[in-house]
């Protein structure tokens, strides 16, 4: 009940914000922001609640990508049909990934590894095959309409992204509260114990990797809809398998509103360093990557669990 | 003898070269409390791992309520009625008491709100209910043997396979494990435990079956497996029982 007043506020405010804000700049920081908070919550799922650090899940998000594109382009459905099809084509690529690692008992980083050789596999894929526009990439037609999920401008993709979002928050916090999420935190705190008291591990995990694969898909689809362009290194490449990783294990994995800090911190971060040190290229990144360096050495559990992580600095100290 | 519930027939299983278990039968009936003891590597744990699902025999067949079982996954045996503890506890170290018990509870109970009810029901039967908001990783060690056994309970189970939940306990915390572990059988739960604590098992088991180097020695009550010599020789030594025997008769 606590989570879902906290997330009616949230969506509020969000909400309030879109509606009154008059800048592109501030238009596109929270929607973009709202983006990455969907990466990191998708992430959060799995990685968070069920302790398996996928570092490939862009697989899920360039599935959910491609299909919305070529659902459009190939057989001419319009994006909001193409729309569930996408989040289905997802689902459908986590479930045969996740029943196969998991089926043969991959944890830790061989996990990690695995689901980043699948994410390579796609991208070489798709730069070959005629379907997905091979190394050109695929475009969408510019259409601006609701009908056709394009907006004139960015409050319009910031609404469609608050509305992932809330998805999200409320699916996580359905998560928090039920037998399923119980079990998948039994599965990824202790397997053994979780078995003996009657889990099943790999349905358990199975299911949490598609429901994290759907949310990835939706964020593909929300990624074509928006630039209207979609290529095998985008929808494929590492960049997003890392923004919606960083964005959880930054802002505090397997809680409710650490993936929304961690993303908008990140964000943030970026940003202002891209804009302070864009003359000087690569030194935002030099600087991206020091801050985040420190944040997972003296804040291991993210910005969510800062408090915790205080106290037990202070604690320890006390000791010696 | 009514129908065993558990039911083991020349279960055997090697590692290597090592023959942890050999050809180990045992019957345990239902509504019963006995105890597996043996000396330390006797093969316990693994013959627990054998019966509970976590490790398929290389030999032999297990059977519960009279099905073959043998090599069964551990999660549908729990669901069948048999749950195991861990000699090394195994808590859910990030949650609450109330969550690991609650997560056992869900084994039958889907919803939330009924399972985190049955797990303070459960924890007050074996004495947490002051600590259900603490995190698991806080409880002392007798704690965590309560929380392991807690939430084995909260599944509701048939038979209740306990490893050591006594070892590294006080004599204190000892005294009032029993009259938990007594109440569980009274309620109808069927229970093997492995137990190194003799006072605990002569205090407690109706049946005893010994296990020394993988193979079943002895079985009977407490007082007779103690006063057997091969028992007595696997604990302290080849030669002892004579040597026993000679001292208390001068």
């Amino acid at each position: 009940m606590k989570d879902l007043i906290a997330i009616a506020a949230f969506v509020a405010l969000v909400a309030a914000l879109l509606a009154g804000a008059d800048s592109g700049v501030v238009l596109n920081f929270v929607t973009m922001a709202l983006y990455a908070t969907l990466l990191a919550q998708a992430w959060n799922l799995l990685g968070g609640y069920g302790g398996q650090f996928s570092f490939g899940h862009a697989l899920f998000f360039g599935t959910g990508a491609y299909a919305q594109a070529i659902a459009q382009l190939q057989t001419g459905l319009p994006a909001w049909v193409a729309l569930p099809l996408a989040v289905l084509a997802a689902a459908v690529v986590a479930l045969f990934v996740g029943a196969l690692t998991f089926r043969y008992g991959l944890k830790g980083s061989y996990f990690a590894l695995v689901t980043l050789a699948f994410a390579e596999v796609f991208r070489i894929v798709a730069l070959q095959l005629p379907i997905t526009g091979a190394g050109v990439g695929l475009m969408l037609p510019l259409q601006e309409s609701l009908a056709a999920l394009q907006f004139g401008s960015p409050r319009g993709y910031g609404w469609m992204a608050l509305a992932l979002v809330a998805l999200a928050l409320l699916t996580t916090s359905w998560l928090r509260h039920s037998r399923f999420g119980a079990r998948l935190q039994a599965v990824r705190d202790n397997e053994d114990a979780a078995r003996a008291l009657g889990i099943d591990p790999f349905a358990t995990k199975l299911a949490a990797c598609v429901l994290s694969g759907t949310f990835m898909g939706a964020a593909g689809a929300f990624y074509v809809q928006m630039f209207h362009y979609i290529d095998p290194a985008i929808a494929f490449g590492p960049t997003t398998s890392v923004e919606a990783l960083l964005g959880a294990i930054v802002g505090g994995m397997g809680t409710l509103w650490g993936p929304v800090l961690g993303a908008l911190a990140l964000h943030a971060l970026s940003d202002l360093t891209r804009n302070l040190f864009g003359d000087l290229p690569g030194l935002n990144m030099v600087i991206y990557g020091l801050v985040l360096v420190l944040i997972v050495t003296f804040m291991p559990r993210g910005i969510a669990g800062i408090g915790q992580s205080v106290r037990q600095r202070w604690q320890g100290g006390g000791r010696g | 003898m009514a129908e065993a519930l558990l039911e083991l027939r020349g279960v055997a299983i090697a590692f290597g070269g090592l023959r942890a278990v050999d050809d180990v039968s045992l019957a345990v009936a239902p509504g019963s409390l006995s105890a597996l003891i043996g000396p330390n590597g006797a093969g316990k744990t693994t013959l627990f791992a054998i019966a509970s699902g976590f490790l398929r025999p290389d030999r032999g067949t297990v059977r519960f309520e009279g099905r073959d079982i043998t090599g069964r996954p551990p999660h549908l045996n729990a669901r069948a009625g048999m749950t195991r503890t861990f000699q090394i506890v195994q808590p859910f170290a990030g949650q609450t008491v109330r969550d690991n018990i609650a997560v056992g509870a869900h084994l039958h109970l889907a919803a939330r709100r009924a399972a985190l009810a049955e797990a303070e029901r459960v924890a007050a039967r074996v004495g947490l209910d002051t600590q259900l908001d603490k995190p698991a990783a806080d409880l002392t060690v007798a704690g965590r043997k309560r929380l392991e056994l807690a939430r084995a309970l909260a599944t509701a189970p048939k038979l209740l396979l306990l490893d050591e939940v006594l070892a590294g306990l006080n004599p204190q915390e000892i005294a009032e494990m029993l009259p938990v572990v007594r109440g569980i059988v009274a309620g109808g739960v069927t229970v093997l435990m492995i137990e190194h604590v003799m006072q605990a098992v002569m205090n407690l088991a109706e049946q005893v079956w010994v296990l020394s180097q993988g193979r079943l020695i002895a079985q009977g009550t407490p007082a007779e497996v103690t006063r057997d010599e091969a028992v007595v020789e696997a604990y302290l030594g080849h030669g002892t029982a004579r040597r026993l025997l000679q001292e208390a008769v001068p």
